[in-house]
């Protein structure tokens, strides 16, 4: 199935969550933080969370930055 | 020496707090943070790259253990992006505190201080420790600490613009009427006596960026902020004379040859 991750169309095996996301794109799971559709999925919860056809998911983390960015 | 900034009942042993953006490599961020002996260090949410794997993560740089993390949001142009931006650093690591910034104006970075208060009512509801950037105005301090903000910060010139403290009158009534909760000068620091400008007129800290990482040597500039905040912080507690027209002489009259 196609989600959006991070604004990038992506295939991902159907039923998959947000650990098996977080997991096939190599990210530390201690340094992101996860948005599926604009709600935050807790840490714990990413393992019982579902993804489905057409969601939109966010992966942020810490950058250097102190006042007033805007996105690069 | 028992002088500690204390925000939300935690305390630091340094009244300087840093920005972690506009440094050249990852490496003088960190000597730079060292050489300023903060404790606190403001950094932004962004998007993972995900094409892009090879930059290194900030987090390899900056221990959390050494000095405490204060998320910020910056880039946030509304009350909504901030609270989302907020609830996601939460996440990160856990970390409640929160630097927040609603931005009005794109040129001037100036705040937007309806969605601002906006923000905070709804962060400090949500169990976050809302530090909020504000432009320097009395009225807006004390809604802000209504709302329950852990600290209030002023800019003192626009951000990145290192002009120095532009509104002393403004900044001193502040210290004398907001006493709840720490106040901070948030923003227009360009050198170490700006720093110690800003110290002397009593407020609690300083939060800087620009001023640091743009500097020439930022290294030495951060050295510099730090003495420059410890001395203004110093001259503070001591009490300065008042200021006279004439002059009034410091050694005896008595005694003098004729």
């Amino acid at each position: 199935m196609t989600i959006v991750v991070n604004g990038n169309r992506t295939d991902i095996a159907e039923g998959s969550g947000i650990s098996d996301l977080i997991k096939s794109l190599g990210l530390d799971t201690e340094r992101v933080a996860v948005e599926l559709n604009k709600r935050i999925v807790r840490r714990a919860d990413w393992g019982s969370t579902t993804i489905s056809e057409g969601d939109k998911v966010e992966i942020v983390h810490f950058v250097g930055g102190g006042e007033g960015m805007r996105e690069p | 020496m028992n002088d500690l900034l204390i925000i939300a009942g935690r305390e630091f042993g340094s009244r300087l707090i840093l920005g972690s953006g506009k440094y050249a490599s990852f490496e003088l961020m960190v000597k730079a943070l060292e050489a300023s002996g903060t404790d606190m260090v403001t950094v932004a949410v962004r998007r993972v790259n995900l094409a892009d794997r090879t930059k290194e993560s900030f987090l390899d740089h900056i221990d959390p253990k050494k000095y405490h993390i204060l998320p910020n949001t910056a880039g946030c142009y509304s009350a909504d992006e901030a609270i989302r931006t907020a609830m996601l650093a939460r996440e990160v690591l856990d970390n409640n505190w929160i630097k927040l910034e609603v931005i009005g104006d794109e040129r001037t970075l100036f705040p937007d201080n309806q969605g601002l208060l906006e923000a905070t009512r709804e962060l400090v509801k949500e169990g976050f420790v809302v530090l909020p950037y504000f432009n320097d105005d009395l009225i807006v301090a004390r809604r802000l600490v209504e709302a329950g903000a852990a600290a209030v910060m002023p800019l003192a010139a626009p951000i990145g613009s290192g002009l120095g403290i532009q509104n002393l009158t403004n900044l001193r009534i502040l210290r004398e009427q907001i006493t709840e909760v720490p106040l901070i000068v948030d923003a227009g620091v360009g050198t170490a006596s700006d720093a110690a400008l800003a110290m002397e007129l009593g407020v609690d800290g300083v939060l800087m960026n620009t001023g640091i990482a743009g500097a020439d040597d930022p290294v030495a500039m951060a050295e510099a902020m730090n003495l420059g905040v410890r001395a203004g912080r110093l001259a503070y507690q001591a009490g300065r004379i008042p200021r006279k027209l004439y002059a009034s002489a410091s050694s005896p009259l008595t005694g003098a040859i004729e």
